[in-house]
This record gives C-alpha cells, structure tokens and sequence, in this order.
C-alpha cells in the first residue's frame, strides 16, 4: 500500500463522515447540535486540505474556521436560551 | 486506479457540501440554521477552489528539502497550483468576518421581536 | 407545499449544472500560464521559500490591501451594532465560578500562545504560515484571557493603537514601493538577503507583521463585542 492509495482512502473516508455530519447540522432540531456539527465538517475540511497539499490553507480553516467561529456561535446562543426562544 | 484521482474526489464533496449548505439557507425556518447553512456553504466553495489547483504527484508550494528532492531539482515540475491556495487564504478570513456579521444582526433582530421564526420577521414585505 | 417543490426544483437546477461540469472536468497535469511563472521566478525575484506568502504579499498585494479594508469594515460595523447603553456597561457578569483548572491554566498557556503566534507571523516567508494564521491565534490567546475571567476589561486603547498603527503602516510601506522599487508593495525596497534565513525576501517580514498585528485586533475586538454583548438586558 503505497502512499497515494492510503491518502485517497482517507479522504474518502473523511468525504463520507463530513457529508453526513453536515446533514445532520441542517436536519436535527437542536442548536447546539448543529453548530457543533458544522464545527466538526470545517476540522474535516482542514484535514483534507492537508492531503491536498495546502498547509498555509489547512492552518487558516482551522484556526478561523473551527475555532473561533464555533465560538462566536454559542456567545449567541448563549444570550438566547436565557430569554427562552 | 486512474479514476479514483484525489482531485476529482475532493471535487464531488465540495459539490455536495454546496448543494447541502443552499438547501439549509433555502429550507430552513431558524434564523440561526440559515446561518449555519451559509457557513457549510461558504466551507464547501473553499474546498472546491482548492481542489481545482491539485496536480497528482506533487507537493506543497514551498521549496525546502521536499521539492529539491524531487527528479531534476526544478520548482516548476513538483510543486502544486499557488494561485489558488493564495485565494482562498483571503476567502475563508472574509467568510468568517461575513458570519460574524450575520451573528450580530441575528442577535439585533431577536432583541427586538422576541423570535427567531423567520416567517415573523415580515415588515417590508407588501 | 409550493414552497418545497420550488425549493426541490433549485436544487434540481444545481444538481444538473454540477453533475455536467463533473463529468467533463479533466484534472491538470501542467503548471500553466501565470503560475508557471510564479513557481519560476518566485524564488529568484521575491526571494520567499514560500510561494504561497511571495503570491499573497507581492504578485496580489493588491487583494490583500481590499481584504484588510473588508475585516476593518466588518470590525467597525459590529462594533456599532453591538453598543451598549450606559446602565449596561457597569453591570457585572454574575456566573458561577469559573473552574480552578482553566485558571491556571491560562496563567501558563496564555504567553506561550502569543509568542507561538508571533512566531507564526514573523516567518510566514519560510514556512507554513504568515499574517492571517498568526492573527487568528493571537485572537485565540486573548480569548482564552476573557474565558478565564468574564469580567476582566480589555484595554481598549491598545487595541485601538495597534490597529491604527498597523494599518497606517501597511499602507506607507505600500507607497514607499511605489517611490524606491518597481510598483505598489514591491518588496525590493529592503535587500534581498540570503535565501531562507529570516531576513531574507526584502520587507515580506515587516508587511506581514504588520498585517498579523491588524488581523489580530480585529478579531479580537469583535470577540470582545460578543462577550460584552452578554452584559445586555
């Protein structure tokens, strides 16, 4: 098993997961579950951008795409689920 | 195993990241799901733009050990497309900052009417 | 019901626009045109190891000059959404106690993180990396501080400064290209140096410090406004 099949299996591998998590961030009823879903399909991302060659490309997805934008998501639902909605 | 290029593979889910990521801004109610949707879009036109700038067999664009390595030492035969990655580096800063800005107005709105059902929200409408 | 079948029949019109342009779509197997180019000549006319950070700052200094004004843009709108009345800015955030570990934690983590993000920045020419990464960390770091301590006030004066000061500086390094060298952020200004040490490639340093000082502030001012957004009544 040279390199190209073990990176081409991944990334299968990774297409399959980010795909279903980013059904379940649009379908399921509750909030927190889908931001953290879409947290999750933008790690994958990075990984894949990885395997496509692009480091500068893999560190800004997932500095700024995990990180702090799942953060800015639950700072609002934080000032929502005290008022109830 | 020519057809399983990891070029067209990354190809095919950043399609399908874009058609999931319309489908939660079209059909959704929740002015956060809306949100999030755009976010899942924005994450799949990134993969797409970087993917298009994939050679098979080749390296990342920086030329240290791994690129003088390779056959005949020349930076033009075994480094991948950086046209690309150059754009999508700004794209993916400009996509949060366009996220936050939704966020703040998601927030303003709630202020004001108490709900998040976008089907409430229909002041301008005629 | 309308509503979905229109909303299907998109979709439909997107799923048929994609299968097409996956079917015809051939991968490259040639550098061609202007990055040819740029893969040959990056090295001997920028000076940078990386090629990505030479595109960025010198061939499309332009494009990063309009994204910087797109983040600043951003910055000073939700800074104007989310203001908060006098009555709300003295209140105090009553929560239950932040944890012992993340508090600690913090004292120890919070250096190390800024100086790995400097670190980040300042050789963005050498390796994986440059201004936009070592910004995004920064921000991280200085996140970390208000989750330890929700009520703790960030200078907001140093954020200022900095912000001013590096975008003021980004655009005279800009100029001063214009006067000494070939164009518009041409980074032959300063010497080319010798290739692959840290003062090498000319003024890509100091542009891109500059640049990672700005996109560092930014972000950490708006996540300042969501936290101090949660004060509102």
């Amino acid at each position: 098993m040279n390199n190209e099949t073990v990176f081409i299996a991944i990334a299968i591998g990774i297409g399959v997961l980010s795909l279903i998590l980013a059904f379940i961030a649009v379908q399921n009823k509750s909030l927190s579950v889908s931001v953290i879903a879409a947290g999750v399909v933008s790690l994958f991302a990075s990984v894949l951008f990885l395997l496509m060659a692009a480091p500068d490309v893999a560190m800004t997805e997932a500095a700024i795409g995990s990180g702090l934008s799942t953060l800015i998501f639950f700072y609002v639902l934080n000032k929502i689920k005290r008022y109830n909605a | 195993m020519e057809y399983f290029d990891l070029g067209k593979i990354s190809l095919l889910i950043g399609f399908l990241l874009i058609i999931i990521g319309f489908w939660g801004v079209l059909s959704q109610k929740n002015i956060i799901k809306i949100i999030i949707g755009f976010a899942i879009l924005n994450t799949g036109i990134n993969i797409l733009m970087v993917s298009l700038g994939y050679i098979r067999g080749r390296t990342a664009p920086i030329i240290d050990s791994a690129v003088e390595q390779a056959e005949n030492h020349n930076v033009l035969n075994s480094v991948v497309d950086p046209v690309p990655q150059a754009l999508v580096l700004t794209a993916i800063v400009i996509g949060f900052g366009v996220t936050a800005l939704l966020l703040a107005y998601a927030m303003k709105l709630f202020r004001a009417k108490r709900t998040l059902d976008i089907n409430n929200f229909n002041d301008l409408k005629w | 019901m309308l509503r979905n079948l229109l909303i299907g029949l998109v979709l439909a019109g997107f799923v048929f626009i994609f299968y097409n342009l996956y079917i015809t779509y051939e991968p490259k197997t040639e550098l061609t045109g202007i990055a040819a180019h740029y893969a040959e000549k990056g090295a001997v006319e920028v000076g940078a190891a990386n090629l990505v950070t030479a595109v960025v700052v010198t061939y499309r200094g332009f494009d990063t000059l309009g994204e910087i004004t797109i983040l600043f843009l951003t910055a000073s709108i939700i800074a104007f959404f989310l203001k908060l009345s006098k009555v709300d800015e003295e209140k105090i955030i009553v929560h239950r106690g932040t944890s012992e570990l993340l508090i600690t934690a913090s004292k120890i983590l919070i250096p190390i993180i800024f100086l790995f993000g400097a670190y980040v920045f300042m050789n963005g020419h050498l390796t994986p990396g440059g201004g936009f990464q070592g910004g995004a960390i920064i921000a991280s770091g200085v996140v970390l501080s208000i989750l330890a301590n929700p009520n703790r006030q960030i200078n907001h004066n140093v954020i200022i400064w900095v912000e001013s000061i590096s975008g003021v500086s980004f655009v005279l390094i800009g100029v001063l290209g214009i006067f000494l060298a070939g164009g518009f952020l041409d980074n032959r200004i300063l010497g080319l140096g010798e290739f692959g040490t840290l003062f090498s490639a000319g003024a890509i340093p100091i542009i891109y410090s500059f640049v990672g000082l700005k996109v560092g502030a930014e972000i950490s001012n708006i996540l300042n406004k969501y936290q101090k957004s949660q004060k509102e009544s």
